[in-house]
């Protein structure tokens, strides 16, 4: 292709930002010291998740993740990872519900609301709603995580 | 690929004008529709067909005495006549309609498997076969205790005969379950052969024929097979109808799978007798008008013919072999030496899905995952992968798109 091609078509659904998180996740380690864990499979395309937790008090201090999977996989467990550090358990699960809502729909119904920054942040992968065979490649680390906050150790996608 | 490349004896753009479908544009762009061995596209034959019998002469088979069920019935199992024909059968007794090719598996797996197959012997398949020639045999060998053993792949992504002799050595074979054409690699594998090793070893021989009667002429009787299934909305049919064709002195001493109406001679409460085949083995109300497209199906393939069928797949594979090698990082997963016009390919790091989606955006549809094959991609290290498909309304022009669609997606992720 020539050097003139900026992929524009290409480009809803995997923005720069997607592109760069899923090639070099800043998240993507297993935690040493650790206070819970679980894993998400997704059986139908092979994605597979592990998320790892350490709290502070009711927070979480530090999340760290290992997957395999698409781009849009690997993005979202890193900016998840990004976006949950530091907030409160109760706090991540409502960000999950509006996420899921937004990799659903597209519309977020919360980004006016006190969770309007960390929404933002995850917004680039609203793209995804257009694909719904995609959307549990964007909620599947989200899965994984809200189980690991549950307590239990395996989490399939919906 | 030894076939004779000779695109001319098939005039794409005229079958192209056959199929409404192809008129469509995606996301604004041209429809490249490279998913057929997922399902194929239909031709107005079929569409009509279907559409008309609901419109003139509806009504149930077998069963009225009035002039619109006997139109029907007759329709209906003019479809039996037009699918003996196209595989040769002996007789038209001897094509069963199922729902599916899983549903003619599954039937041979409980009718044979459970009524003819005795505990302590075993069925073979191969490393390469679709789920559903895998998991009917494995709740066979969970229910009677019947061994399941799989023949070998090579890396060239043929079946390893060596091994697959050796696997019938002890004579427990009762019956050998193989594709005829690999939904995966493009594979054709060696039916005459394998049918000759299998007899010589006291086995009786299924095909999985899902892909490959979609490309190749289908005679089971030079086979001599003693099974073969394929599922009607491949070969350019609708869904819902498939057909399990077996001998007709195999199928007579099968038990009955489902039971009901349709499939009875006589009921009372104490015993109930079974109609002859294939009824026997046909409980329930049919899938008539999917029947009646499968009809209008096979005439329509007939009038174009096996050997333009044949020899556009060849052509068309030909090329999209030459182009996709020259996409940077690409890898082809399977390089048989027969092979039909199936190709999968992983591209570099990228996953399959990202590739499926970004071709997607390009107005090109391909599969990605593990295409029901999971075994198959465990035996390559692979999760998944892209699969671009051919069929008989598929262009040269259209594998150059696929073939520069990907060299973008790539550069897009390099
Ligand atoms: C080789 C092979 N076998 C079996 C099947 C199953 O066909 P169906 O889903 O129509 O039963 C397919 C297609 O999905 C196939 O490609």
């Amino acid at each position: 292709m020539s050097g003139t091609d900026n992929f524009d078509d290409l480009r809803d659904l995997y923005q720069e930002v997607i592109l760069d998180h899923g090639r070099h996740p800043r998240h993507a380690q297993r935690l040493q010291t650790f206070d819970a864990t679980a894993k998400g499979d997704n059986p139908m395309c092979g994605d597979r998740v592990q998320v790892w937790v350490k709290y502070d008090g009711d927070r979480l201090d530090h999340v760290g993740f290992e997957a395999r999977g698409c781009a849009i996989s690997v993005a979202s467990a890193d900016l998840m990872a990004e976006t949950v550090q530091g907030r409160a358990k109760a706090d991540t699960k409502a960000l999950f519900e509006a996420f899921r809502t937004m990799a659903r729909t597209g519309a977020c119904p919360d980004c006016g609301g006190a969770l309007a920054e960390p929404l933002e942040r995850l917004a680039p992968l609203s793209g995804v709603h257009e694909y719904p065979s995609r959307v549990k490649c964007a909620t599947l680390p989200w899965h994984a995580l809200i189980a690991a906050l549950d307590g239990t150790k395996e989490a399939s996608s919906e | 690929m030894n076939v004779m490349t000779n695109p001319a004896a098939l005039d794409v753009e005229r079958i192209r004008a056959d199929f409404p479908i192809l008129t469509q544009t995606i996301r604004g762009k041209k429809l490249v529709f490279l998913d057929s061995a997922a399902s194929a596209q239909k031709p107005r034959a079929v569409i009509d067909a279907m559409v008309n019998a609901m419109e003139t002469q509806y009504a149930n088979v077998h069963r009225g005495l009035h002039w619109m069920s006997e139109r029907t019935t007759e329709s209906f199992e003019g479809c039996r006549d037009a699918a003996a024909a196209l595989m040769n059968a002996r007789d038209r007794s001897e094509i069963v309609f199922t729902g599916n090719s899983t549903g003619a598996i599954n039937l041979l797996a409980h009718s044979y498997g459970r009524g003819i197959l005795k505990p302590g012997q075993a069925v073979l398949i191969s490393g390469m076969e679709h789920h559903s020639n895998i998991v009917p045999w494995q709740l066979l060998r969970e229910d009677r205790g019947i061994e399941l053993r799989v023949a070998p792949v090579t890396d060239a992504g043929e079946l390893d005969m060596a091994a697959f002799e050796a696997l019938l050595q002890d004579a427990k074979v009762g019956l050998v379950a193989m594709t005829h054409m690999s939904n995966v690699l493009g594979t054709v594998t060696p039916a005459e052969r394998i049918v000759q090793v299998a007899h010589a070893h006291g086995a009786k021989v299924m095909f999985d024929g899902s892909q490959a009667i979609v490309h190749r002429k289908v005679d089971v009787q030079a086979l001599d097979c003693d099974f073969y299934v394929w599922t009607g909305h491949k070969l350019y049919g609708p869904t819902g109808i498939g057909v399990l064709w077996a001998r007709r002195e195999l199928l007579e001493a099968m038990p009955p799978f489902f039971g009901g109406g349709d499939m009875i001679s006589s009921v009372t409460y104490e015993k109930s007798t079974w109609a002859e085949v294939p009824h026997k083995f046909e409980a329930g109300t049919p899938a008539i008008l999917e029947g009646i497209g499968l009809k209008a199906a096979i005439d329509y393939v007939q009038a174009i013919g096996y050997d333009a069928l044949a020899a556009h797949e060849a052509s068309l594979t030909e090329h999209a072999l030459a182009r996709l090698a020259t996409v940077p990082d690409l890898r082809i997963i399977g390089q048989a030496q027969d092979r039909g016009g199936v190709v999968s390919f992983v591209l570099g790091k990228a996953h399959a899905h990202d590739v499926a989606t970004l071709l997607d955006r390009q107005g090109i549809a391909v599969r990605a995952g593990h295409h029901c094959a999971e075994p198959l991609m465990h035996r390559f290290g692979l999760d998944s992968t892209a699969r671009a498909s051919f069929g008989v309304y598929t262009t040269h022009a259209e594998i150059d798109a696929l073939a520069d669609g990907l060299v973008r997606v790539r550069d897009f992720f390099a």
